[in-house]
């Protein structure tokens, strides 16, 4: 229909992907323990539904938040006429501190250069409109968060060039295949604009590492380009080792107040630590005040609520319940992704070793016909339709080798995820593929380990801390 | 040197749209608003701070919204009465929006627009406000370098919210003075053919921003032909559907659609949202809502970028489902508004200062022609900054707006109390007799050298001819106030 835009008769929201087109699915039949216990098992969301007693208990202590008062007279009306994009002072520096605090209160965040969007979907895009030209790319790790080919690309018209990551060394970025991103963006006559990364990862649920860490900023101190790092999930690491922000790595190489710094941008949400994706609150933060004001400007297209903004300042200011907040989310995310990694693993599927997110990289090569992506596709099928799981696979977030999938797990409770564990122990059992696993489960199970432990020693030997389980 | 290299990477590091002045703010304009931020009136803390006539909100009934959010607890997530729900709408972020709020959202436009249409909520589809609703419209329905036609005067945030990241231009259909500002299809015509980019709608704002008229029925279908005619679209932004007042009817495009029996609804869209019926700005309620399929769509995946908070929708949908506190809600609004537009303007016919008529939105259009020094838009800036840094009042002149004729300027009276629009009434009474007396001393002067040149100079405002030249729009059933002629 030539009356509308472009925009809208391509496909370039990308939502015909198998990634939306598996919720789809989800939606004509979901899973309920009681009105619906053969629907399918939604495990292609990452949503963190685990701590929201947590927060309910916090409404119940402080009314004056839960009503909209102040000293108990409602604000409802200030609040109601409050829509100013620099956004209410109190909620800003209270992110500010709780970001700081995510990070072990080892970087400092200003209130001021920052930026609130509506959610980090709009943050993305926002950051892609003041620092792309239509045509220009960002070079991103593969595999990625499908929701970038539209945030990233849709209405700004940037590109994006993938950076090939390996299960070879557990995905992580290497120096030869950022070069490579970057030559290949040249062949395509792409001017790049920077580099973005999601850390912790999704779909990996891995950190980078330092060493990643200290490559990319090197990397764009060299090609003068930015780095944005999607931060989203920086709250629900749940192992020993810490997280390490880019704004770590600017701090130790003492490149804080540096032009340098003025090229990295940090986008975070409150969708996941806090798991509140219905109030869409995100956030760009930048040390380049012109990104920071044309931002602010842009973010008049995606304001956060101010009702919104007022409750989630009272949350946000009380450090004591930030501080246990935080510490029972990484509990509570540890044990379920427990309980998912071994239910895999008597399903005899393993999957890559990580310490965040809402998700497993789950590992399910040995699943698949051929070692191709129609293959990965028919698997996924049975997995929906047959299996009754909704997982995503790998293709649909560009991953470069068949086989792989995401798999989340905070967003049901134990016996919902238990149950999808034993869907898929006896999917894996009632196949031919159980030919493939006919050595005993067990040892095949013992020389993934082997493995998998190299796979950690070679990790291990990659950064500059003391060797920890991860 | 080293400063200006880095500054000038620093351009070329951002994209043009970032480091451009795209949107909008680097105007001249903006200086009243900084005025105001710097000094802003208190009645106690700061009374001769500047007093802010330039925002048009609707601050009239936040005293019955107050009301009814104390009394019904349920309707936040976040009580007691209302946290079972709380995990459920946290974690919804369906872009369909809750069914429950654009079901109350529907019923709102139906009542809004006198129960006279229906709107069928799964085509409600939501938007960081109107200013996301605009863009998205924008990135729907046209292609970077496509034209929309807009009448002049319109609302200055359109310069940014279609045409900033979209890359559409703005083209502009001439209004005059003489007729009301009416939009004549000639102008449209004119505008249409002259256009120098494709042209692919026609964006009227209704009740308009900033005269406050309301379009009637014929020139409504009028607009609908021509649009259809030409086989481009019509967007009305209905954001004042509910600010009519007096005798003042507001008819919506979705009425008149009903009864052009062959019209191409495919081409036809409104635009709404809850900032200004409901005074509700700061929750970021908008709403397309288009008759066209693809583009509900379309819009929709795109709402992702500006969707409405889930405790928001959860609290509009209790809200607005309570049709009893709706009714009484649009009724007193209604009552306030006309009663602080009749002070206001009953105020500026006391001084023999014009006004459009008109019986909606949230101002007035003032006509200080007079008072330039010459017909010119620098004459207009001109008075414009004594109003702002002398007369203290923050007022948004009819150039900012587009505006064919200087002059004209918008005044906003919503969002005051009755003790604030005094005071401000007050300084426009002694702001207009300082230029009298000013004028008198000048016309003995001259009277001396006996110059016919003076008479280009108004020297007495109380010139009732005025009055009668192009004051009273056709489309305004509402009389001049008898108060009127008893002080002249």
């Amino acid at each position: 229909m030539k009356q509308l835009s472009t925009k809208v008769t391509s496909n370039a929201h990308g939502q015909d992907s198998s990634y939306f087109l598996g919720w789809e699915e989800y939606e004509k039949n979901p899973y309920d323990e009681i009105k619906n216990p053969n629907g399918i098992i939604q495990m292609g969301l990452a949503e963190n539904q685990l701590c929201f007693d947590l927060i309910e208990t916090w409404l119940a202590k402080n009314p004056d938040a839960a009503g909209l008062k102040k000293e108990g007279q409602s604000i409802f009306k200030e609040l109601a006429l409050f829509q100013d994009y620099h956004g209410l002072p109190e909620f800003k520096k209270a992110l500010a501190e709780f970001m700081e605090e995510i990070r072990g209160n080892r970087v400092t965040f200003d209130p001021s250069k920052i930026v609130l969007t509506a959610g980090s979907t709009s943050a993305n895009e926002t950051l892609m409109f003041c620092l792309a030209e239509p045509g220009d790319a960002f070079l991103l790790p593969t595999p990625y968060y499908p929701g970038f080919d539209r945030d990233l690309k849709w209405r700004t018209g940037a590109e994006i060039v993938p950076i090939h990551c390996s299960s070879s060394n557990g995905f992580q970025i290497t120096e030869s295949a950022l070069q490579q991103a970057y030559q290949q963006a040249q062949k395509l006559d792409l001017k790049v604009k920077g580099v973005l990364v999601t850390n912790p990862s999704n779909p990996l649920g891995t950190m980078l590492t330092r060493r990643e860490l200290n490559l990319l900023v090197d990397f764009i101190t060299s090609k003068n380009i930015h780095l944005i790092s999607d931060e989203i999930y920086s709250g629900t690491v749940f192992g020993f080792e810490q997280f390490v922000s880019v704004m770590d790595v600017l701090k130790d190489k003492k490149l804080e107040n540096s032009e340098v710094s003025r090229r990295v941008h940090v986008v975070y949400s409150l969708s996941k630590d806090l798991g509140l994706p219905g109030f869409r609150v995100g956030a760009i933060y930048s040390n380049d005040e012109m990104v920071v004001s044309a931002a602010t400007k842009m973010s008049s297209f995606g304001l956060v609520s101010s009702q919104t903004q007022y409750l989630l300042s009272a949350l946000l200011s009380d450090k004591k319940f930030t501080g246990t907040y935080l510490n029972e989310n990484q509990k509570r995310l540890k044990i379920r992704q427990k309980q998912l990694v071994s239910g895999l693993e008597a399903a005899g599927v393993t999957c890559l070793k990580s310490n965040a997110g809402l998700f497993c990289w789950v590992d399910m090569r040995h699943l698949l016909d051929t070692n191709t992506f129609e293959a990965e596709l028919e698997l996924w099928k049975k997995i929906v339709y047959e299996v009754k799981l909704n997982i995503s696979p790998g293709s649909s977030c560009h991953c470069t080798e068949p086989g792989w999938f995401r798999v989340c797990f905070a967003n049901m409770s134990e016996e919902t995820l238990d149950l999808a564990m034993k869907r898929l122990k006896e999917y894996v059992e009632s196949t031919d593929s159980r030919r493939l696993i006919s050595k005993s489960s067990h040892e095949r199970i013992k020389s993934l380990r082997k493995r998998t432990v190299s796979n950690w020693v070679f990790r291990v030997s990659w950064t500059d801390r003391v060797p920890d389980e991860r | 040197m080293v400063a200006l290299t880095a500054e000038k990477q620093d351009h070329n590091l951002l994209s043009r749209m970032a480091a451009g002045d795209g949107h909008g703010e680097n105007s001249a304009y903006f200086d009243g608003w900084k005025a105001y931020e710097e000094n802003p009136f208190h009645p106690i803390d700061r009374p001769d701070g500047v007093i802010q006539m330039g925002l048009a909100e609707n601050q009239l009934c936040g005293d019955l919204m107050r009301k009814w959010v104390l009394e019904h607890p349920e309707a936040s997530i976040c009580t007691a009465e209302g946290v079972n729900q709380f995990s459920d709408i946290a974690i919804f972020q369906d872009y369909h929006g809750l069914p429950e709020f654009r079901q109350a959202v529907a019923k709102f436009m139906e009542k809004t627009r006198n129960n006279k249409v229906k709107f069928d909520p799964d085509r409600i589809v939501m938007s960081g406000g109107a200013t996301g609703a605009h863009e998205t419209v924008a990135f729907c329905l046209a292609n970077p370098g496509d034209g929309f036609l807009v009448p002049t005067p319109y609302y200055p945030g359109f310069d940014r919210d279609l045409r900033w990241r979209t890359g559409v231009n703005l083209v502009p259909v001439t209004c005059h003075s003489s007729n009301g500002f009416k939009i004549t299809v000639e102008a449209l015509d004119a505008a249409y053919e002259n256009a120098r980019v494709p042209v692919k709608g026609l964006l009227i704002t209704n009740p308009s921003n900033p005269l406050g008229t309301t379009l009637d029925r014929d020139c409504l279908k009028s607009l609908v032909k021509f649009t259809n005619d030409k086989g481009i679209h019509l967007i009305a932004d209905e954001i004042y559907a509910a600010t009519t007042f007096g005798e003042s009817e507001f008819i919506s495009v979705a009425e008149v659609i009903e009864e052009i029996p062959d019209c191409n609804r495919d081409l036809i869209h409104i635009v709404y949202s809850l900032s200004k019926d409901m005074g509700l700005p700061g929750l970021r309620v908008g709403i397309i809502y288009s008759y066209n399929n693809r583009v509900v769509q379309i819009a929709r995946k795109m709402s992702s970028f500006g969707l409405v908070s889930s405790q928001t929708q959860h609290l509009i949908a209790k809200m607005l489902s309570d049709e009893d506190f709706v009714d009484e809600f649009i009724r007193k609004s209604k009552l306030r508004l006309a009663e602080r537009h009749a002070e206001l303007t009953t105020g500026l016919d006391g001084l023999g200062i014009g006004w459009l008529k008109a019986g909606a939105g949230l101002f007035i259009w003032m006509d200080l022609r007079n008072l330039l020094k010459t017909a010119t838009f620098d004459s207009e800036m001109e008075l414009w900054r004594v109003i702002v840094h002398k007369v203290k009042l923050n007022v948004s002149p009819g150039g900012s707006c587009h505006c064919h004729e200087p002059g004209w300027f918008r005044v906003c009276f919503a969002n005051m109390d009755h003790q604030t629009m005094e005071t401000a009434l007050e300084r426009i009474r002694v702001f207009t007799s300082q230029i009298e007396e000013e004028s008198l001393k000048l016309t003995k002067q001259m009277a001396k050298k006996k110059k016919c040149w003076q008479s280009s100079l108004r020297l007495s405002f109380k010139d009732t001819r005025r009055f009668e030249e192009g004051f009273f729009s056709p489309h305004s059933p509402v009389p001049p106030s008898p108060l009127v002629r008893a002080q002249i």
